[in-house]
């Protein structure tokens, strides 16, 4: 034996493999990650799979079949709600494990956890974000609401044990590929996690508010020029509740604070502190047709809510049957039930209600330690609780102490500006109805069984935040559609800006009762519809905030109203429609105001394109892009001069807002920049916008990105933002203003038609995959129907076609 | 003879080994190996290096094409290696290769005397050692 030479081979060696198996900065420890039996390799599913099993699950009560389809989706045959959500989180588990348990991380405010602090501290700031919110608080009251009802509780143990069963039994080699990225491990499923994921939701939909902004505004333009750049109504907004419909007294008279002049509206305190938001448009469309507009004679729903277009897919489709109920439709990986679909009676859809449920308190506290804080004539004990923020890569956590008060948790102190690098001099306090003990699973655990109208309303009943526009129709022939959700009762104004937090007279006094949120049923016109616009006109007796998108809403409507002898095809291709009702309304203006006379051949060529322009935002069309750049740069030629005056956080106003005031007044104040002696003209801020979006084309014409969908550049993004795990440049068009909403990281993240004959006939589509695994064919599946506005039939598998060889591609046998 | 012999061996055992246990625990049956069937000390090397070069670049190959390069072409893209699912492949068996070339040489340190490294110096006769 050769000691030294041993000793030096043995050392470099061992040295070798700890260096492989240590994560370097991002790069994952190489030897594990690479090792073709335990890496990433293991994650590259061989084509054609056999997913056939059968398994031995001892959580369940009965034995249970899924049957997976040629697209993996899975068909569940259990023998009760109880055995199904079981099933739902082991497949979940299977094909999403990484995603939701990632998602429920980001709502605790876990990210530093496991992505390190992020570039300028962004993901810790993320973190102290959601927890001062009250993520993680929120959803421990959310859970003990959940477990005090038994249907919800039992079912979340059932799903929480699903999940776990395959955590458990899931080898290293199995892991999904983000673990082995990021190098961790999953952690043991619990039902707190789903309470976490409804959290998100209430977030993502809930969670947007401009009042910082709104106070900034208040503050630093005139009371005239605050009316004018934020008007409290919109001219051309269609509400959910067509204009005109009466409603009931409210059940409150709401006392608005005798302060409210003085020390409110007209108080000149301005915010330093930037808050986190969710996405803006996170909208969506649903209606419902009656069957006196159908060729069938039967009702037609359809729904496609907005969200982020993430890989995996924020959606999991499945169908469950069990001797109670036989459902289809779409899941949320880390949390039991069927969110939007629908069984052998009826179907459902949701919207976002976009209504302001979150309002900010200017707290006056004693001293810097924030324990005592001035209210209602004396010092009150504030209380305080004490988050530990694991940060990935440092030894010590970050200790962020949260004082709370009356109102809720402080989100905003001289310790935390949120976003801003302005230390916020000032403490704010926020109230969110997220916060508020609630259980809205529980109305998905019931509308599964759903039969007809008044077991939707029953069920609609638990639901409190996010507030959603239920659409619903029923093979009895109602359609319907009830805003629902725990919406505070506001006075006029209130919470729009930031309140004084000395005194109880500015909090929410009362909840709006259920029975007065703004609904229809069977209506004579023969449809409902929502698209997050205004749900009432101004007659309705309480506030409910105004930031509400008019557009989409406005072309649902009037397309609707015109159609009649409907088939599910009319109805996918008005959910594709990419018309755009904003530039029918923008585009005479714009041609009207523009000196042609200033352009050159060149130049005239592109207002020529524009001229030609159909007004549809289709994929290879160059009139969006040029409507696109022309509206931007006239926004920033009439605001800017005004705004950039100012370094606080404000926002500029709405495009509706703009496009309303310019074709009532073409004198608008902002037209004319300050910053000059001479006044400008509509004329002319028109024709230099114009002018300034010439170089942008030309060289969006260079890199071949002048049509619309290479513009505008949509992707199905995975959530980590990895270009390579990502579907980037996906050809469709839509955006913002049209019904097909698809953004460049947005858009419709399920679209739906279901008709209620007889026999159920249904069509959807996802951007993404059933499975959550990047190395997996199913991936991706349904991106490029989706793009190209295409959809699947649903087939909803009857009794007699278990043994359909056909169509079921595995059988997985499970039993207890 | 006796080289491809270790060779095989060393990949056969750190498949086993693969299948159970962590993905470094090759490295202790490349060692034991060349423990017990002494060569001069390269050769050693090259039969591990050879084994796990061959082993960990056979199994990702032969996973690779069973994928249609999905996932391979996604890695090489975040590694960075410019989405070449060969390079990827590459590394992989080079990685590989190099824990079990050092560990596999380190094991035949552990018999070999340095009297049979004189034995063998002169270099083309190695399968006199013993």
């Amino acid at each position: 034996m050769r000691i030294i030479p041993f000793l030096i081979t043995f050392l470099l060696t061992a040295g070798l493999i700890f260096c492989l198996d240590t994560q370097w900065d991002k790069v994952p420890p190489l030897g594990k990650f690479l090792s073709p039996q335990h890496g990433c390799w293991q994650n590259a599913e061989p084509a054609g799979k056999d997913f056939s099993a059968t398994l031995s699950l001892p959580g369940l009560k009965n034995k249970a079949e899924v049957y997976f389809d040629e697209y993996l989706i899975p068909h569940v045959y259990a023998n009760s709600q109880k055995d199904a959500c079981f099933i739902q989180g082991y497949l979940h588990a299977k094909f999403r494990l990484w995603q939701m348990e990632f998602q429920t991380h980001a709502a605790a405010g876990r990210l530093s956890e496991i992505l390190g602090p992020g570039e300028g501290n962004s993901y810790l700031k993320y973190d102290r974000s959601m927890r001062r919110l009250g993520m993680v608080y929120g959803a421990e009251k959310t859970l003990a609401r959940m477990e005090m009802d038994s249907l919800t509780k039992g079912d979340c143990d059932a799903y929480t044990a699903g999940v776990n069963e395959y955590i458990k039994n899931c080898k290293e080699s199995e892991l999904p590929l983000e673990y082995k990225l990021l190098n961790y491990r999953p952690e043991p499923w619990t039902n707190l996690k789903i309470a976490l994921f409804v959290k998100y939701m209430a977030y993502d939909l809930a969670g947007h508010d401009n009042d910082f902004e709104m106070t900034n505004a208040k503050s630093f333009f005139s009371k005239e020029s605050f009316a004018k750049l934020y008007p409290s109504a919109q001219d051309s907004v269609d509400p959910i509740v067509p204009k005109g419909t009466a409603f009931l007294p409210p059940h409150i008279q709401l006392k608005v604070p005798a302060t409210a002049d003085s020390l409110y509206f007209y108080n000149t305190d301005t915010v330093t502190a930037r808050e986190l938001k969710p996405e803006k448009s996170n909208g969506s469309n649903n209606w419902a047709v009656s069957g006196k507009k159908t060729q069938s004679g039967s009702p037609i729903l359809c729904n496609d809510p907005h969200l982020s277009t993430n890989l995996p897919a924020i959606w999991y489709q499945m169908q469950i049957r069990t001797p109670e109920y036989n459902i289809y439709g779409v899941s949320f990986p880390g949390a039991p039930y069927v969110i939007i679909g629908f069984n052998d009676s009826c179907a459902w859809g949701i919207t976002n209600s976009e209504r302001d449920v979150r309002d900010y308190y200017s707290i006056k506290f004693k001293d810097d330690t924030r324990q005592a804080y001035w209210f209602n004539h004396d010092w009150k004990t504030a209380g305080q609780w004490i988050d530990t923020i694991k940060i990935r890569g440092q030894e010590q956590p970050f200790y962020d102490t949260v004082a709370t008060t009356v109102f809720g948790p402080v989100m905003y102190d001289p310790g935390f500006s949120g976003f801003s690098d302005v230390p916020s001099s000032r403490s704010y306090a926020v109230h969110w109805a997220a916060n508020d003990s609630s259980n809205e699973l529980a109305t998905f655990s019931r509308l599964q069984s759903a039969r007809n109208y008044p077991d939707y309303k029953e069920a609609l009943e638990h639901f409190q935040t996010p507030g959603q526009n239920f659409v619903f129709a029923a093979k009895s022939g109602v359609i319907a559609l009830w805003q629902q959700g725990q919406f505070p009762a506001k006075w006029k104004g209130q919470g729009q800006f930031v309140m004084p937090g000395e005194d109880s007279s500015y909090m929410w006094q009362d909840s709006i009762r259920n029975y007065e949120n703004p609904y229809m049923l069977d209506p004579d016109r023969g449809f409902v519809s929502s698209a997050n616009q205004e749900p009432v006109d101004t007659s309705y007796p309480y506030f409910l905030g105004t930031d509400f998108p008019p557009y989409r809403g406005l072309t649902i409507n009037r397309f609707l109203s015109r159609m009649d002898k409907i088939t599910p095809n009319d109805m996918m291709k008005l959910q594709t429609e990419n018309y755009d009702i904003f530039a029918e309304m923008a585009k005479p203006l714009l041609l009207r105001n523009i000196d042609e006379s200033r352009l050159s051949s060149e130049e005239k060529n592109y207002l020529n394109i524009f001229k030609l322009w159909k007004l549809r935002n289709d994929p290879g069309e160059e009139g969006p892009v040029i409507f696109n750049r022309w509206w931007f740069h006239l926004q920033h030629l009439i605001f800017d001069d005004e705004f950039s005056r100012t370094t606080l956080p404000v926002m500029p106003p709405f495009e509706s807002t703009l496009l309303e005031a310019l074709l009532k007044d073409t004198a608008y104040q902002f037209i004319d920049n300050v910053n000059t002696p001479e006044k400008e003209t509509l004329q002319q801020v028109v024709t230099e916008a114009f002018l300034r979006s010439i170089p942008e084309l030309a060289q969006a014409g260079k890199d071949d990105r002048l049509t619309w969908a290479k513009y505008k550049d949509t992707w199905a993004r995975h959530l980590l933002r990895l270009p390579a795990l990502s579907r980037m440049h996906l050809p469709i068009g839509g955006g913002t203003h049209s019904i097909n909403a698809a953004k460049q990281f947005h858009g419709p993240s399920w679209r739906m038609v279901v008709q209620l004959t007889e026999k159920t006939e249904a069509y959807g589509v996802y951007p993404g995959g059933q499975s959550g695994n990047p190395g997996s064919p199913y991936y991706d599946t349904f991106i490029d129907y989706w793009a190209a506005g295409k959809y699947y039939a649903l087939w909803v598998m009857d009794k007699d076609e278990r043994e359909n060889k056909n169509k079921i591609k595995w059988t997985v046998h499970l039993k207890p | 003879m006796k080289f491809l012999i270790t060779t095989l061996l060393i990949a056969l055992l750190s498949f086993l080994s693969g299948l159970y246990l962590p993905w470094w625990c090759f490295a202790l049956a490349a060692c034991l190996v060349s423990a017990l069937i002494p060569q001069r000390p390269f050769l050693s090397f090259l039969a591990g290096f050879l084994a796990l070069f061959l082993l960990w670049g056979g199994l990702a190959w032969s996973i690779d094409t069973a994928n249609n390069s999905i996932l391979s072409g996604k890695i090489a893209q975040i590694l960075p290696l410019g989405g070449s699912s060969y390079l990827l492949i590459l590394v992989t068996a080079f990685i590989g290769a190099l824990v079990g070339g050092g560990s596999s040489l380190a094991g035949s340190f552990l018999t070999t005397t340095r009297k049979s490294r004189d034995l063998n110096s002169p270099g083309p006769q190695e399968d006199q050692v013993a």
